[in-house]
């Protein structure tokens, strides 16, 4: 009795998750699946079976080819952007998590400034993307300082609402994606194994390169799939660093959901997901995650 | 690796406060900057020191509804803590046993993590379009078919009236805590499940069959037992569900309905706003933010230090 009873136990222990999960990600999920072959009047959807929503989200795209349409060209674009945060942040993860992990000797101090890498993720992001305003504007302290030393004569134009803005912003955003998976792998790296690299005679960067890089992969495939799939659904960085003049994949979705375009946006939608999980795919290839969680 | 050290540590510190800087930094600058003087504009030099954009701001800066909104979150944010947490636990629980449907579970709230915001938001918000369209549609159809008809009964009455309250009183099943809610859940139960694997990985069954042995029912086992070791871990889940729904932007931005949270007003005010209340603004939220994670990390500490005070009550009779 108590056997038969116990074995339903986490069954209604995952429910909750369960019906969250399903009512307000799956569910919509399949709706937006199935509402990108609907139409829409201007104020409505109506259910439909029609193509028109994936022909208008690659108008012309293959029959202008090879010059690339709008939706191409965006796609492009956030793929650059996301190839370009990615690197950054990689590196940079993975320095600050190497020396966090192998040049801090204090377990505790090095508790204290992982926790300072970590803190700014839990404050607001639009905040972190606003407090650039008054370093890179154009009287912001940047440019005084460039202009104060005599390097320019006029204010750089470049430095805020640019491409360069979003690609700052999104490393500032997202390092911590890298840094947190990383440090996470490296702190399970058996010391001993540096030391027999050393004692054999590698060099420190053959050390990393063919010790710890190897033994950090996961955490590394952990985070780039975090910060890939960030940008390349960012609309907020895109839209607020690039003065709403850069364009992005979630850009165009947001826009034409402004446009009550729904079924159109739907259609951008799918794109992007398939786009999103065939990136993850090909990383997951690379790495099997599941092994280390 | 015993002697002084090296070249590289140096370097690397020295990359290390460099990163600090840049991750500090501008956040530090709009909290100085907002405390500029009434005269003084978005950027350096200080124009005299003042409270005059705070006091602007609980004015309510001219632009309706930025007190709504920092209630809205402050309501919304507490909802989602409390649900993150029940949910996560009673999920982690779960996730101890094998059940049929766990792998699949565990990459949906994977796929819920990493899949682009704007994605679910507009799946939230066309779901919540066709459930709207749905009850109109009902609320016509009963009212063209059961209202003014020959031969009405107590039953078509009934169902006449049910159309003509939908046609009067509805608007949308849309708001702050349905769909907005729904949305922010998606986001926050990905990290609590991850943390309660974590705190439950490393969890040691002994106790739990010791309370067991000595005669808990299953939930004086968690009240007495389990609850009070993860305690430090649920700070750690709420401090996620508070700050990540107080920050949420992207899957609200199409799934809150007409109310506004206070990151989608503070993203329309950019655009709108060209004075300094705009950082006001943010200093307050940034001071909310880090009010929660200091009262997270408080909490965990006075649990451990109460710990250590009390050590084992084994065989003091208490309970």
């Amino acid at each position: 009795m108590l056997e038969d009873k116990s074995r339903w136990t986490p069954y209604w222990q995952a429910a909750p998750l369960a019906l969250v999960f399903f009512v307000f990600f799956l569910l919509p999920l399949a709706v937006t699946f199935v509402v990108s072959f609907w139409t829409y009047t201007g104020y409505s959807i109506e259910p439909a079976f029609v193509g028109d929503n994936y022909v208008t989200a690659f108008d012309k795209c293959f029959a202008s080819l090879p010059d690339l349409c709008t939706t191409f060209r965006t796609y492009l674009s956030t793929l650059r952007f996301c190839l370009l945060v990615w690197l950054i942040t990689l590196v940079l993860g993975f320095t600050i998590a190497y020396y966090l992990v192998f040049e801090i000797r204090s377990n505790t101090v090095r508790i204290v400034l992982a926790l300072l890498t970590t803190i700014p993720f839990w404050t607001s992001n639009v905040i972190r993307m606003i407090s650039w305003i008054p370093l890179l504007g154009r009287n912001g302290l940047v440019n005084q300082a460039l202009m104060g030393a005599g390097i320019v004569s006029e204010p750089v134009d470049w430095l805020l609402y640019s491409p360069f803005a979003v690609t700052l912003s999104l490393v500032h955003i997202n390092t911590v994606f890298m840094i947190v998976p990383i440090l996470n792998s490296m702190l399970r790296i058996d010391r001993s194994l540096i030391e027999a690299a050393y004692d054999t005679g590698a060099s420190p960067w053959q050390t990393i390169w063919n010790v710890i890089v190897p033994l950090s992969k996961t955490g590394i495939a952990i985070g780039s799939i975090f910060v890939v799939t960030v940008v390349m659904g960012d609309f907020i960085s895109v839209g607020l660093m690039g003065g709403q003049q850069i364009a992005s994949a979630g850009k165009v979705i947001e826009t034409q959901i402004t446009a009550l375009q729904f079924p159109i946006a739907a259609a951008n939608a799918i794109v992007l997901l398939a786009v999103v999980l065939m990136i993850v795919w090909v990383m997951l290839r690379l790495v099997d995650i599941r092994k280390e969680l | 690796m015993s002697e002084g050290r090296s070249r590289a540590f140096y370097l690397l510190s020295a990359v290390f406060a460099l990163y600090v800087l840049f991750l500090y930094g501008p956040t530090i600058t709009i909290l100085i900057l907002s405390f500029q003087g009434p005269n003084g504009g978005m950027t350096f030099p200080m124009n005299g020191v003042s409270l005059h954009w705070f006091y602007n701001l609980w004015n309510g800066i001219g632009v309706p509804n930025v007190m709504d909104a920092l209630v809205n979150s402050l309501e919304l944010g507490l909802t989602v803590t409390i649900l993150t947490v029940i949910i996560s636990v009673m999920a982690g629980y779960a996730f101890r046993k094998k059940f049929r449907g766990s792998n699949a579970l565990f990459f949906t709230a994977i796929a819920s993590l990493i899949l682009p915001s704007i994605v679910v938001s507009l799946g939230i918000a066309l779901e919540f379009q066709i459930f709207n369209q749905s009850i109109t549609g009902l609320g016509d159809s009963l009212v063209e078919n059961y209202v003014d008809i020959e031969n009405p009964t107590a039953w078509t009455n009934f169902l006449g009236w049910v159309g003509t309250t939908i046609q009067d009183n509805f608007s949308t099943l849309m708001g702050l805590f349905t769909s907005g809610l729904g949305a922010h859940l998606t986001w926050t139960l990905p990290f609590g499940l991850l943390i309660m694997f974590a705190v439950f990985n490393r969890f040691n069954p002994a106790y739990e069959e010791a309370a067991r042995d000595l005669g808990a029912t299953p939930w004086q086992t968690f009240r007495h037992v389990v609850l009070p070791m993860i305690l430090p871990s649920l700070f750690g889940v709420a401090l996620f569900g508070f700050t990540l729904s107080w920050d949420e932007i992207a899957r609200s931005s199409q799934a809150v309905g007409a109310a506004n949270t206070l990151p989608l007003t503070l993203r329309g005010l950019t655009t709108t706003v060209t004075t300094p209340v705009i950082y006001a603004l943010g200093t307050v939220t940034t001071a909310v933010s880090f009010a929660v994670i200091s009262t997270a990390f408080v909490g965990v500490l006075i649990v451990q230090a109460r710990r250590r005070r009390h050590g084992s009550d084994a065989g003091k009779g208490t309970l």
